[in-house]
Parts: C-alpha cells; structure tokens; sequence
C-alpha cells in the first residue's frame, strides 16, 4: 500500500514569506499524524497543498498514491477536508449541510440522506439535525463541520487547526468524535498549536517551523529527545516564586524556567526522584509553602523549545498537562 | 497519557461514493443553498425590496415633479430605467456573499470536493440571478402601483422583462469577479458601490441629451444605457417616445451584445481566479 501522504521538498513562497521551505513528510496508512508548530510555521499552507486548493511552487506530493499535482480531481476524491472555520451554512439544517456535501461528493439522493443521518450519529448531532445551523453553538457547528467532511468516506481526513477557539469542553467533545473515527480506520492528518491535541490524538507527531520538519516522532519520542525530567512548583505567591528560583538552581541541569502568569516554576534535572526529594528538602529548609510539586517529562512547549530556541507563540497556550501525582 | 472516557459508539460505516456529480447537480446544490439563504434570512428579503421601493418613491414623487421628458409622462420614463438598475442594485448582493464565503472557508470546502469549479460559480451566478428576478417582481409591482402603464403590447413588455433577466445573469458574472478579487465581504460592498455613479451617468433616471457634451459619450456608451434604451423602447412600445432615434431591435441587439461581452470577460476572470485560489 503506498503512503497516505508522500511530500518531498514542498516549497511554496506567498511574495515574500517562505511558507514552505523544501517540506519533507511520508505518512503511512493507519495513523494520525499531528503537524505541530505555531502560527506562520506552514502547516496551514501544506493542508492546503494536500487538499489541492494551493500548488506548491516545488516538490513533489502523492495523496493515496495519487500525484496531487498531476490529478488533483482524483485526490479531491478521497479527502474530507476540515479548515480552521466551521464552514458550514447558517440558514441551513444541519442534515441539509451534509446532503449537499454527500451530493457532492457524487452520492445519489437517497444515499446522501442517509449517509448524512449516520453522520449526524457519529457527531452526536442526530436530535438538532433538523435545527437551522443558526442556533448552533460553536462548538457543534465545529462538529458538523467534521461531519461533513466525512459524509463522503474519505480515506484521508485533514484537519487544520480543528478545535482553535472552541471552550475546554467543545474540544473535548470533539477529541472524542475524531478518536471514533480514527478507530473505525480512517487516516488524519491534523495541523495544531495546541501541544496537549496532538499528545491526545495522534500517534506521531510532526513538528514544523519556517516550512520545514525539524523533528517527528511519536509524542514520547519527541519528549525523550528533549531530554530531561523537570520539576515544576507552584508557588503560593509571586514574590516566592523568584526566592524558589534561586533556591532550585544548584539542582538544576539547566536555568530554571519561570512562568509568571501561572506563578510556576520549572527547574530540568538529571536523576528524577533524588533531585524532587531534595527539592522537597530544601523548601522545607526556607519554609516556603507551596501550592503544588510534581515530577514530570517534558511538556511538548518545552520539546519545541529545546528543538528551537524559541517558545511556542501560538494565540492561546495549550492548557497545563496535569502534574503526575507525587 | 491521560485516560479519557470515550463514550461507546458504533464505528461510522458509510459507502464511498460510486459516481461523480455531474455539472447540473453540483450546480443546482449550490444554487439551492444561495436561495435558501435568502429564503431564510427575512431581513435580506424586507430590507432590499423597502430600499428599492424607498428609491422608486423619491425619484417618482420628488424629482420627478422636476423632470419634464417631453412624449410620456416621467412615470413611464423612469420605471424602465429604474427596473435596470434596480438589477444592478439586487446582483450586488453576490459580490459580498462571494467574498463572504471566501472569508468563513465555505469556498475551500467546495473546491476541496470532486466537483467541476466552474459548476460551483456557475450555480453561483444562477441563484442569483433568480434574486435578481425575485427583485425584478418587486420593482415592477411597485412600479405599478406608483402609476406605470405599459404602452407597447404585452409581449414587448414580457420581452423586456426577459432582457433584464439576461442582463442581471451577465451582471451576476461582474459581481461574483468583485466578490473573489474584493478580499473581504466589506471591500466587495465598497466596490460594489462603484456602480453607482454608473446608473446616473446613463439614460436610466433623465435623458442622455439633457447632460453636459462631454458626458454624453461616457454616458450614451455603457450597458446601463443600452439596457435602459431597450428596455424603455419596449415598454413605450417605440423608442421615439423615450426620446431616441433607434430602432427598438436595434437597442435590444445592443444590450444583448453588452450581456454576452460581460460574461465573455468577467466569468473567465472569476473561474481562472477560482480555480487558483
């Protein structure tokens, strides 16, 4: 079976800005690959060059064994594109979007129908399918969205940035829907910022910045390259936060790293569980009362800045992975 | 990695599709949708025909106490040239509906699908030319009511009536070209606007000889013109009572030429631009 997705050297230039940089990405049937990097990294820009709306000015791109440069029409056969929008018609219902979609996608009437009623299914949608789209919440028409990506069986489902600005709780409901799917063996391909989106959802995870793949692997490969274990502290006050700093870095393998929103600290070390004991040990000798101490792997912001230099700047920071429990 | 309930669900089983949709239905799909949205938003309906009317008002009642055009009274003159740009009024519609879906994704998702492109805009400019018509209806009932009287026969009228159609289609092409270059719904309503000096500098609302020499070319060569000439010819049913030396075929075979050159540039322009995105 050849690759879902076979990209070599992709290059596309919008005027001045280098979108894609000589991309290079192979991804086999059954799995969900995440494309992960901030904003203007080109992830959007290859969704678009595999769902054929943009023509890469070099390179090479197979879809399902399908030379997307040379037949686009037969690519647009067997993917389900979700964009960044919910695009779907207000003024319509929910199962007359997905009808229209299904005719589209060349079903008859009749299948379209009923497609579009085991879609709604799927999506959790079946009892708001006769509801005009108006008086959807966002996080459903992001549901619908999908679903009507899906109403023609696509072999590759793309999503880009499928969950941006939905509620913790839309998210999830929508992690679920795309698991589901992802189990019945349809192939994903998903651009995100959100850190903890491909943790949840993919199974390897390809991280992007100025148009190029600078690292891939699945999530705790890519943890593992970025080395250390850390320790992170709540501190109960801002003014603690610097003093704990202070106090940690002997132990440290690196600059411990501060969040001040969060009132967090980080500290990298070598040699886990020894290094969290004497943490412990040295706050109880200042009597700094904290709010919370863990010992944890890396978080994917601090791959990607290990890889780069550079933090994530993505519009809203992925939510904090709950501390392992000490 | 964190364990998440997933709530037992059947996995989706649904077919591929085995055809393709053709140009008619991919068409009709998404014609089907611009109508709806119309249809469906109560507000688009009431607030475009009140202004149409609104307008008809102050040109019959306040100018046109002013206005003397010799043959007919101006009822008669104005009605013809205000159904014509009345079309142009209504088509603008689909210039910010165009950039609109540009906008929210809604085109991505249609170019990302198996279908002809050309269909996809061509079921564009078909729903709105059935707009166009609806306003059409509109303006002519309302024009009625404020004292037009056909004077041509029936069939001359209902030709008429027909030539608008053809002329909001060619327009639709114009409109959905300023939709997809405009870059957001609100620059596509600006330059929408820019018809608008078009329809004063033309024989829609006064006579071409009553303007200044040096406006008479710009204005007595423009579609607006020659579809208000035609227009008007058949509902006097003889243009020399619209003040005009033509033949009435004469005007109408002119308007028609402008339609087909309208379409001839603009609907290229909008595909070529469509499909490259």
């Amino acid at each position: 079976m050849p690759p879902i997705i076979e990209a070599r050297g992709l290059t596309k230039r919008f005027g001045k800005v280098q979108a894609l940089d000589g991309l290079d990405l192979v991804a086999e049937p059954g799995q969900v690959v995440a494309v992960l990097g901030p904003n203007g990294a080109g992830k959007t820009t290859f969704v678009r060059s595999v769902a054929t709306l943009l023509v890469p000015d070099a390179g090479t791109l197979h879809v399902a064994g399908i030379d997307a440069l040379a037949d686009p029409r037969a690519v647009r056969r067997v993917i389900g594109l979700a964009g960044q929008y919910a695009a779907v018609e207000e003024a319509m219902t929910g199962r007359e979007n997905l009808e229209m979609v299904a005719r589209l996608f060349g079903h008859d009437r009749r299948t379209a129908r009923s497609n579009a009623d085991a879609v709604l299914d799927q999506i959790d949608l079946a009892s708001e399918g006769s509801r005009l789209v108006r008086t959807y919440s966002g996080g459903m028409r992001r549901r619908l969205d999908l679903g009507a990506s899906l109403v023609g069986a696509p072999r590759l489902l793309l999503l880009d940035e499928p969950t941006t600005g939905l509620d913790p709780r839309s998210r999830v409901e929508l992690w679920d829907a795309i698991r589901a799917l992802v189990d019945a063996g349809t192939d994903v391909l998903l651009t995100t910022q959100y850190l903890e989106e491909a943790d949840q959802l993919a199974g390897r995870v390809v991280i992007v910045d100025k148009g190029a793949v600078i690292a891939d692997g699945t999530p705790s490969e890519l943890k593992t390259q970025a080395g250390r274990d850390v320790v992170s502290i709540h501190a109960r006050t801002l003014e603690d936060l610097d003093r704990i700093a202070v106090l940690l870095a002997p132990i440290g393998a690196e600059e411990p790293r501060l969040d001040r929103p969060t009132r967090s600290v980080a500290v990298p070390v070598d040699g886990g569980t020894a290094k969290l004991a004497e943490a412990v040990r040295l706050l109880d000798q200042a009597s700094i009362e904290i709010d919370d101490l863990a010992l944890r792997r890396p978080t994917l912001d601090e791959v990607f800045l290990a890889l780069t230099g550079e933090p994530i700047a993505g519009d809203a920071p992925a939510p904090d992975p709950a501390p392992a429990p000490v | 990695m964190t364990a998440t309930t997933v709530p037992a669900r059947a996995p989706l089983r649904i077919a591929a599709p085995t055809g393709q949709a053709g140009v008619a239905t991919t068409a009709l799909a998404v014609a089907r949708r611009t109508i709806l949205q119309f249809l469906r938003t109560p507000q688009l309906i009431v607030v475009s025909s009140i202004q149409g009317a609104m307008f008809l008002l102050i040109f019959r009642y306040v100018f046109g106490g002013a206005i003397d055009v010799g043959g007919v009274p101006y009822v008669d003159f104005l009605v013809p040239g205000f159904v014509v740009t009345g079309v142009l009024f209504s088509g603008m519609g689909a210039a910010a509906g165009v950039a609109d879906d540009i906008d929210k994704g809604f085109f991505d998702r249609l170019r990302s699908l198996p279908v002809s492109r050309t269909a996809l805009l061509g079921g564009r400019s078909l729903a709105d030319t059935a707009l166009v018509t609806w306003g059409l209806l509109i303006t002519v009932a309302i024009g009625f009511l404020v004292g037009f009287r056909i004077h041509g026969s029936v069939g001359e009228a209902l030709a008429a009536f027909g030539l608008c159609i053809v002329y909001g289609f060619a327009f639709t092409w114009v409109f959905i070209c300023i939709g997809l270059l405009a870059g957001s719904a609100q620059a596509a309503q600006g330059m929408s606007l820019l018809v608008f000096p078009f329809t004063f500098v033309s024989s829609a609302y006064v006579p071409v000889d009553t303007m200044p020499g040096w406006m008479q070319p710009i204005a007595e060569h423009q579609p607006i013109t020659a579809m208000s000439n035609a227009v008007r010819s058949l509902t006097l049913g003889s243009p020399e009572l619209a003040g005009l030396d033509g033949t009435t075929s004469s005007y109408v075979l002119t308007s028609l030429i402008w339609c087909v050159g309208l379409v001839a540039v603009f609907a290229p322009i909008a595909v070529a631009r469509y499909r490259r995105g």
